[in-house]
C-alpha cells in the first residue's frame, strides 16, 4: 500500500517534470546549436546542420547503397581499387570523374552491376564521402579556427591559420599578436566593450552612492517631490536623447571617443542605481547612524565608513546589473562609437548584415560576446537577482 | 522616511546638495535637457533652420509646425511600426508573463528549482544582438536541398516546404518576437517566483486542507496574493516592448513589414537625416509610456506611505 502510494504520487509528479524539463531543453537547444556551429569547420557548417554531428558524415548512406556491396562497408575490400588510398581516389576527387568510371563497363559487366548508376548529385555527395575517408580531405569534426579568425578579424576564403603558414596572409595581418588588434576582429572589440564597460559602471555607482546618502539619511526641502521626479526619470526611453546629445558631441569633438559614452551611460546609469541604493542605504538602522553621531563622526565619516562598508551587496547587485547592460547594448556604442572604436555588439552587428551566411564566424564571435556576460552571470546569479528584485523597472 | 532620520544628524543646508550635485549635473545634461531639446527639435524643419511646417506646399495636407508629428502620426510606414509595436506588446507580454508564472510554480515543486531557472534566465544575460544571431541561426532558409537552420530542417523532415522565417510577411514579426519572448521570460519568471515564495504556506494548506484543488488554489489564493506584482511586470515588459530596438535591427532591419517604432527612429536619424521627424518619434515614444511612468510615481508613493 504504501509502495502503491509513493507511484501514485510520482506518477502525479510526472506531468509536471515532462513540462518542466521540455521547456527547459527548448530553452538550451538554440544556444546549443550556437555554441555547436563554433566549433565545426567552415565546409560542415553550410553542407550540414549541427544535430548531425551525432549521426554519420554527409555521403555515409550513399556510398553503403551503391559502393558498399562489392568495395565494403570500409570501402577497403577490394585491394585494387582500394577506396581508402589516397592515391587512388585522387583520380576520382571530381565527381565527373568518377561518374565517367562508373558508367565504364568493367571486365566486361557493367561497373555498378545490378545497382542502376547514380545520378549527378548523389555521385557528387560518394566523391566527397571518398576524399573524407581516403584523407584526401581530412578534417576533424571540431576545430578552433573559426575562433582565431573571428579574434583576428580574418575575411578571406581559407582560414587564418592556413593563410599565414602558406604566407599568403592579407596585407593588414601579421600574422603574430599583434592580429588581435586588428579593428576588424573580435579581439579588439573585446578590449573595446571592455573600456566602454568598466568605468561606464563605476561612475554612476560612484555617483548614485553619494545621492543615495543624502536621499536617506539628510534633511533637505524637496527631498520627497526630487525623489519622485527620478522614479519618474528611470523609464525616460533612451531613444528620446540620443539627438540633441549626438549633436552637442558633435561641437564637443566628443562622438567617436569613450569619455562621451562614459559620460552618457552614467547619466542613464543613475536613476535606477540611486533607487536601488537609497532603498539599500535607506533600509539600515537608523541606531547605527544615531550611535555614531553620538561618538561625534560627521556625515562624512558616517557615508564611508558605515554606509558604504554595509552596502557591498547592494552595490554588487548594482555593479553587475550595469555591467551586463553596458556590455549587451548596441544602440548607444552605434550612435556614440560608431566604427570608431568598435565594441562587440557593434561588430557583431556589422558582420550579420555584411557577411550574411558566414555562419562559422558569426557563431564564434556571437558566443565570443556572450561568454563574459554568461560566467558573471553563472558565478555571481544571486545579486543579479537580487538587484532586479529591488529595482524591477529599468530605463 | 523623514520621521527616521535621527533629530542629531542634522546638518548645515548646503550639505545635502554637495553629496547630490554630482549625479544631479550628470542627469541634467543627459536627460533632462535633451528630453526638452527633443521636444524642441520636434517642431523645426530638416537642417533645424526654421520652425516645421514652413515648406509645405499649397494644396497638400499640412500640420504646420507640427508637421513633423504629421509623419510620426499617419505616415504608411509609422502606422506599420504601431500596428507590429501593438502586436510585440500583445503577443510578448502575454505570453512571457504566463509563462513566466507557469515555470515558477511548476518549478517551486521540483528538486531541480535552481538549475532549471537558471537555463530559463540565461538567455537575459546575452546582448539582443547575441541572441539575434543565435534565432537567425534557428531561422536559416537554405534554397537548396539541404537546411542548416533547425526549425526549417524540423518542417522539411515532416514534409514540408522550408519557410523563409523572416522575409515572409505574415510570420516574420511573430518570429521575432518569438526571440523576444525567449529573452525576456526570465526576467518575469523570477521576479514572480520571489513573490509566490512571499505567499504565507499556512493560507495555502489551509486551503489545500478545506478541499480545494492546485487549480483552485491558483486561481483563488495565489494570483490575487501576487496581483501587484504581476502588475509590476506588465507595466515593466510594456516598456521594454516599447522600446524594442536591437532585435529588430540585427535580423530584419525592419524590413519585410517588421518595423517597430524605436527602430524606425534610428533611420529616420542616422539613415535619412531627418532629425525634426526623428525627434517627433521620439516624443509620441514618450508619450506612450507616461502612463506606465505615472503608474510607477504611484506605486512608489504609496510604498513610501506605508514604510
Amino acid at each position: 500500500m504504501k509502495t502503491l502510494n509513493r507511484f501514485l504520487h510520482w506518477l502525479k509528479g510526472l506531468p509536471i517534470h515532462f513540462v518542466l524539463i521540455g521547456l527547459c531543453f527548448i530553452w538550451l537547444l538554440p544556444s546549443i546549436g550556437l555554441l555547436i556551429t563554433s566549433f565545426r569547420p567552415v565546409q560542415d557548417v553550410n553542407e550540414t546542420g549541427w544535430w548531425t554531428i551525432f549521426s554519420k558524415p554527409k555521403g555515409y548512406e550513399e556510398f553503403q547503397a551503391n559502393c558498399a556491396p562489392c568495395h565494403g562497408a570500409e570501402g577497403d575490400a577490394i585491394a585494387s581499387a582500394d577506396l581508402t588510398d589516397p592515391e587512388f581516389v585522387q583520380n576520382y576527387r571530381r565527381s565527373f570523374a568518377l561518374l565517367a568510371a562508373l558508367e565504364k563497363e568493367f571486365d566486361g559487366e557493367p561497373h555498378m552491376g545490378e545497382i542502376s548508376i547514380p545520378d549527378e548529385n548523389t555521385t557528387a555527395t560518394i566523391a566527397s564521402y571518398m576524399r573524407r575517408i581516403s584523407g584526401i580531405e581530412a578534417r576533424s569534426k571540431f576545430t578552433l579556427d573559426n575562433y582565431i579568425d573571428a579574434m583576428t578579424g580574418y575575411r578571406g576564403n581559407k582560414t587564418y591559420r592556413a593563410d599565414c603558414a602558406a604566407g599568403a596572409q592579407s596585407v593588414d595581418l601579421f600574422c603574430d599578436i599583434r592580429d588581435l588588434a586588428n579593428p576588424r576582429g573580435m579581439g579588439r572589440a573585446f578590449i573595446n566593450s571592455l573600456l566602454v564597460a568598466i568605468p561606464s559602471t563605476i561612475l554612476p555607482i560612484l555617483f548614485a552612492s553619494f545621492a543615495a546618502y543624502a536621499f536617506s539619511w539628510m534633511h533637505f526641502r524637496g527631498r520627497q517631490w526630487l525623489f519622485a521626479l527620478l522614479v519618474g526619470l528611470q523609464v525616460i526611453p533612451l531613444q528620446m536623447t540620443l539627438i540633441p546629445i549626438s549633436r552637442l558631441y558633435a561641437q564637443l569633438g566628443l562622438n567617436g571617443t569613450f569619455l562621451g559614452i562614459w559620460l552618457f551611460h552614467t547619466g542613464f546609469g543613475l536613476p535606477y542605481a540611486i533607487i536601488l541604493m537609497r532603498n539599500f542605504i535607506g533600509s539600515l538602522p537608523h541606531e547605527i547612524f544615531e550611535s555614531a553621531y553620538l561618538d561625534g563622526a560627521s556625515h562624512w565619516t558616517a557615508f564611508y565608513r558605515l554606509a558604504i562598508p554595509l552596502s557591498v551587496p547592494a552595490l554588487a547587485s548594482l555593479g553587475i546589473f550595469q555591467f551586463l547592460w553596458i556590455w549587451n547594448d548596441l544602440l548607444v556604442a552605434l550612435v556614440f562609437l560608431g566604427g570608431e572604436n568598435p565594441v562587440l555588439t557593434y561588430q557583431i552587428g556589422n558582420m550579420v548584415t555584411s557577411l550574411g551566411g558566414g555562419w562559422h564566424l558569426l557563431t564564434a564571435a556571437a558566443f565570443i560576446s556572450m561568454a563574459l556576460p554568461m560566467l558573471v552571470f553563472l558565478a555571481l546569479q544571486r545579486f543579479f537577482v537580487r538587484g532586479m528584485l529591488a529595482g524591477s523597472v529599468k530605463g | 522616511m523623514s520621521k527616521n532620520i535621527p533629530g542629531i544628524m542634522r546638518q548645515k543646508g548646503y550639505v545635502p546638495w554637495l553629496y547630490l550635485l554630482p549625479a544631479l549635473i550628470v542627469m541634467a545634461t543627459f536627460i533632462i535637457y535633451p528630453g526638452l531639446n527633443t521636444l524642441y527639435l520636434s517642431l523645426r524643419n530638416t537642417d533645424n533652420s526654421a520652425w516645421a511646417g514652413l515648406e509645405c506646399k499649397a494644396g497638400e495636407s499640412c500640420w504646420g509646425i507640427f508637421e513633423n508629428f504629421h509623419y510620426a502620426l499617419t505616415s504608411t510606414i509609422m502606422q506599420a511600426a504601431f500596428l507590429n509595436n501593438i502586436k510585440w506588446i500583445l503577443i510578448m507580454v502575454s505570453v512571457t508573463v504566463g509563462m513566466g508564472l507557469l515555470i515558477a510554480i511548476l518549478a517551486d515543486k521540483v528538486r531541480y528549482e535552481s538549475i532549471a531557472k537558471s537555463i530559463i534566465f540565461l538567455p537575459m544575460a546575452i546582448s539582443f544582438v547575441g541572441a539575434g544571431v543565435i534565432w537567425k541561426f534557428m531561422y536559416n532558409y537554405g534554397t537548396g536541398q539541404v537546411q542548416i537552420g533547425l526549425l526549417n530542417a524540423i518542417v522539411t523532415a515532416l514534409g514540408g516546404q522550408p519557410i523563409s522565417w523572416l522575409t515572409e510577411p505574415r510570420i516574420n514579426t511573430l518570429a521575432l518576437i518569438v526571440v523576444g519572448i525567449w529573452m525576456w521570460t526570465g526576467f518575469c519568471m523570477t521576479i514572480l517566483a520571489a513573490a509566490l515564495k512571499g505567499v504565507p504556506v499556512e493560507i495555502l494548506e489551509a486551503a489545500r486542507v478545506d478541499g480545494a484543488n492546485e487549480w483552485m488554489v491558483f486561481w483563488k489564493i495565489m494570483v490575487p496574493q501576487v496581483l501587484p506584482t504581476i502588475t509590476v511586470v506588465i507595466t515593466t515588459m510594456v516598456i521594454n516592448v516599447l522600446k524594442i530596438f536591437d532585435i529588430v535591427y540585427v535580423m530584419t532591419g525592419g524590413n519585410y513589414g517588421t518595423e517597430v517604432i524605436a527602430n524606425r527612429l534610428y533611420i529616420e536619424m542616422y539613415k535619412n537625416y531627418q532629425p525634426g521627424r526623428a525627434s517627433a518619434i521620439a516624443i509620441v515614444l514618450i508619450m506612450m509610456i507616461i502612463p506606465a511612468m505615472i503608474f510607477n510615481i504611484r506605486r512608489f508613493q504609496e510604498q513610501e506611505s506605508t514604510r
